[in-house]
């Protein structure tokens, strides 16, 4: 599965260690969610990059001591239905203020990265070729959002007034 | 009316060439059907029986002479001529093509229509009061707050993705005519003691398999803030609203297996955390969306012109007018309700001629608007009471003045098994036969108000368990068999009707129908006594003797 990265498709730097395998000397490792809250202190205090798969069934509120540390959070979409990770992933940005590689797994598609941008992903494996290579192009479909969410881009109500105020001061 | 801006033009336009190239990728092979459906379903498109079906938003039952003018070409250049209009504010065309469907959305969005998340697990279209903002003793227009709601709930990045369909309703009226209590979420307007906007909000209200009657979780949201305390609800229904079972995946099951309490408590806590955030309503943002809308200028006019004093020698008229037409906060004007319930036609149907005829008419006499209501039924919501009668000539001409509003003819009906690929048993033939049987309009005046809603199966679209009278579709031994309830309302003393005995035929559906409504005119203890409050004061026992007593 391609991994798009800032805005492009790249190689994966994070190696997935199973649950059962020893950790490895050096390098970015991504763990489940169980090995991780297993022993969190014994997997973060590696030198490099720590990330952690989590379940969309599980408060990420479970992870908040760690946001700090941790270099990247993979969320799961199991289904393209299931949209549970679309509120996992807008509480890590905009409550619990995570920094890091946000990265959206399983069932990803291009028809949602719009939606997954806007609820802070930055990171997406997707699941086939010609949706990864048509990123660029399909994040520009909408210029326009209804919505504020903790992304940055100005919501209609607030650009609305903006404009209003703008046209008021004759500018 | 709302008018769009450039914001809302572009997002349209956006959805529009978002769903070509989904279409493209479909026909091109390079999407399966599988993956396709979950796409088009987030845009109003169901595969039926014979073919696609294409549903369109009219937020807040509100539209201009343009756009339903607009649905008319629609109907006639890609469907066979004619609509449907459903019990939500929508309208269904149900033979588009496929590779027509872009083409008729770019024709919709150059009028300000669109049918984004017509379908889907998504929230749907916000429903109101079609009388909104012209009926006397209204507290305030619903609507403004109903597009609030729409623009907040479009393309939402959180919620598009929900456990299952998601419904909104509002109402600014002592007398809900929205049916708020049976939505997922339904909002009461109303003042608090310092006379601030703010709503009563009601969760978990639903028919389908399990039906329930929605309960209230806060007395008073302020206006302010409405979108916090919704996305607080939204947030904790998408969160933890089951997704193993599709039948119990809308949020009234979430409310009923958590407690209407704790499941509050969930809302307040998540509330508490969001409430003073960017989703806050200032008053400039609420009076930016206020002030694109826009109202007529009434004259000042008579309330009995001299016109309406010479029509009313015509009983003719005088039977319409008495049906159809009801007072107006503007005095001089009224409301018109227009039937889409012809004696022997389908509920909600109308030609692509009807609808370009009453688009002129509304010009003529209405301001330009037109409302649609979830009775399936049309309005005019500006008309001098002086026009009522050049009105009512030219509707006869047209076939839109049947004067069975509120009657017992005036059924709301699921497509049933005609169109509907999920239905058990047949619809619109069973409402068809009801309109002939009582199709002697003395007879069902004196019935007086009495509401039949059909479904052709437990999914409920026709809303059977909120009829005065419901008839719900059932197969049994591969042959279509009707349950009927009684006593159920959706009005604001919502109740769920009660099932009066076993399933009958297909045959006997419409002689239990008249054995029930005899029963009622020999019970009720004055002619003023409404079928639903007979029933409330006997219950169904005699009723049930009445229709199984010689089954």
């Amino acid at each position: 599965m391609p991994l798009v990265k800032g805005g492009k498709i790249q190689a994966d730097e994070y190696v997935h260690i199973a649950d059962d395998a020893a950790l490895p000397e050096s390098g970015a490792v991504l763990v489940s969610a169980a090995r991780f809250l297993a022993d969190p202190e014994l997997v973060l205090q590696r030198r490099e990059k720590v990330g952690v798969i989590w379940p969309n069934n599980r408060d990420v509120e479970d992870l908040v001591p760690y946001v700090e540390r941790l270099a990247l959070i993979a969320l799961v979409f199991p289904s393209f239905r299931d949209g549970r990770a679309y509120s996992q992933a807008r509480l890590l940005r905009e409550r619990y203020f995570f920094r890091g590689e946000l990265r959206a797994t399983g069932q990803v598609l291009r028809d949602q990265f719009v939606f997954m941008l806007r609820a802070g992903f930055d990171a997406f494996d997707v699941k086939k070729q010609a949706d990864a290579e048509a990123y660029t192009q399909t994040v520009k479909r909408y210029s326009v959002f209804y919505q504020p969410t903790g992304d940055g881009r100005v919501a209609a109500p607030f650009r609305r007034l903006q404009l209003r105020h703008s046209e008021s001061a004759g500018l | 009316m709302y008018a769009y801006d450039e914001i809302d033009r572009t997002l349209i336009n956006e959805r529009v060439s978002e769903f070509r190239d989904q279409v493209k990728r479909r026909l091109s092979g390079e999407l399966t059907e599988d993956e396709f459906k979950m796409l088009r379903l987030q845009n109003g498109v169901y595969l039926q029986l014979h073919a696609y079906m294409f549903r369109v938003a009219i937020p807040y039952g509100t539209l201009s002479s343009k756009q339903l003018r607009r649905l008319a070409h629609v109907a006639r250049r890609y469907d066979r001529g004619y609509g449907h209009f459903t019990t939500r504010q929508n309208i269904q065309f149900n033979w588009i093509k496929l590779a027509e469907l872009p083409d008729a959305l770019a024709d919709l969005a150059e009028v300000g229509i669109h049918a984004m998340q017509t379908s889907g697990n998504n929230t749907r279209n916000v429903t109101s009061d079609q009388w909104a903002g012209v009926v006397p003793g209204e507290i305030e227009d619903p609507r403004i707050w109903s597009e609030v709601l729409r623009q907040y709930t479009t393309l939402h990045p959180e919620f598009s993705f929900l456990p299952r369909k998601f419904k909104f309703a509002i109402t600014a009226h002592p007398h809900d005519r929205a049916a708020i209590k049976i939505h997922d979420i339904g909002l009461r307007l109303h003042k608090n003691e310092q006379g601030e906007t703010g709503f009563e909000v009601m969760v978990g209200g639903g028919l389908g398999r399990t039906p329930f009657i929605a309960k209230t979780i806060r007395p008073f949201v302020h206006g302010r803030d409405l979108l916090s305390y919704v996305e607080a609800i939204m947030r904790v229904y998408n969160s933890y609203g089951r997704r193993d079972n599709i039948y119990k995946a809308r949020i009234k099951i979430l409310v009923h297996e958590l407690g209407v309490e704790k499941f509050a408590q969930e809302v307040e806590e998540e509330w508490q955390q969001i409430r003073d955030g960017s989703l806050r309503l200032d008053d400039e943002t609420i009076e930016d969306i206020r002030s694109r809308f826009s109202y007529p200028t009434y004259e000042k006019l008579p309330h009995m012109p001299d016109e309406l004093r010479k029509a009313a020698h015509d009983p003719l008229f005088e039977r319409w007018r008495r049906n159809a037409v009801f007072p107006h906060k503007a005095t001089g004007y009224a409301i018109v309700t227009i039937s889409l319930k012809p004696v022997g036609g389908p509920p909600g149907d109308a030609t692509a001629d009807q609808m370009d005829a009453l688009a002129d008419l509304a010009d003529k006499y209405s301001f330009g608007e037109i409302r649609v209501g979830h009775e399936q039924n049309l309005a005019l919501p500006h008309v001098a009471r002086r026009d009522l009668p050049a009105l009512w000539k030219a509707l006869e001409t047209i076939g839109l003045a049947t004067p069975n509003v509120n009657l017992v003819s005036d059924i709301i009906a699921c497509p049933g098994l005609d169109y509907c690929s999920l239905a058990n048993a047949r619809s619109i033939p069973i409402a068809q036969e009801l309109t002939r049987r009582f199709a002697n309009h003395d007879t069902a005046n004196l019935i007086g108000r009495l509401h039949i809603n059909i479904s052709g199966c437990i999914n409920a679209c026709g809303h059977h368990h909120v009829g005065h009278i419901g008839i719900l579709g059932v197969e049994k031994n591969g042959e279509e068999f009707y349950q009927i309830t009684i006593g159920g309302r959706a009005d604001e003393k919502a109740e769920l009707g009660v099932l009066i005995g076993p399933a009958v035929p297909y045959n006997d559906v419409a002689d239990v129908i008249e054995d029930i409504v005899e029963a009622y005119l020999a019970l009720r203890a004055n002619p003023d006594e409404l079928f639903v409050d007979t029933v409330k004061r006997l219950g169904v026992e005699p009723f049930r003797e009445r229709v199984y007593a010689t089954r």
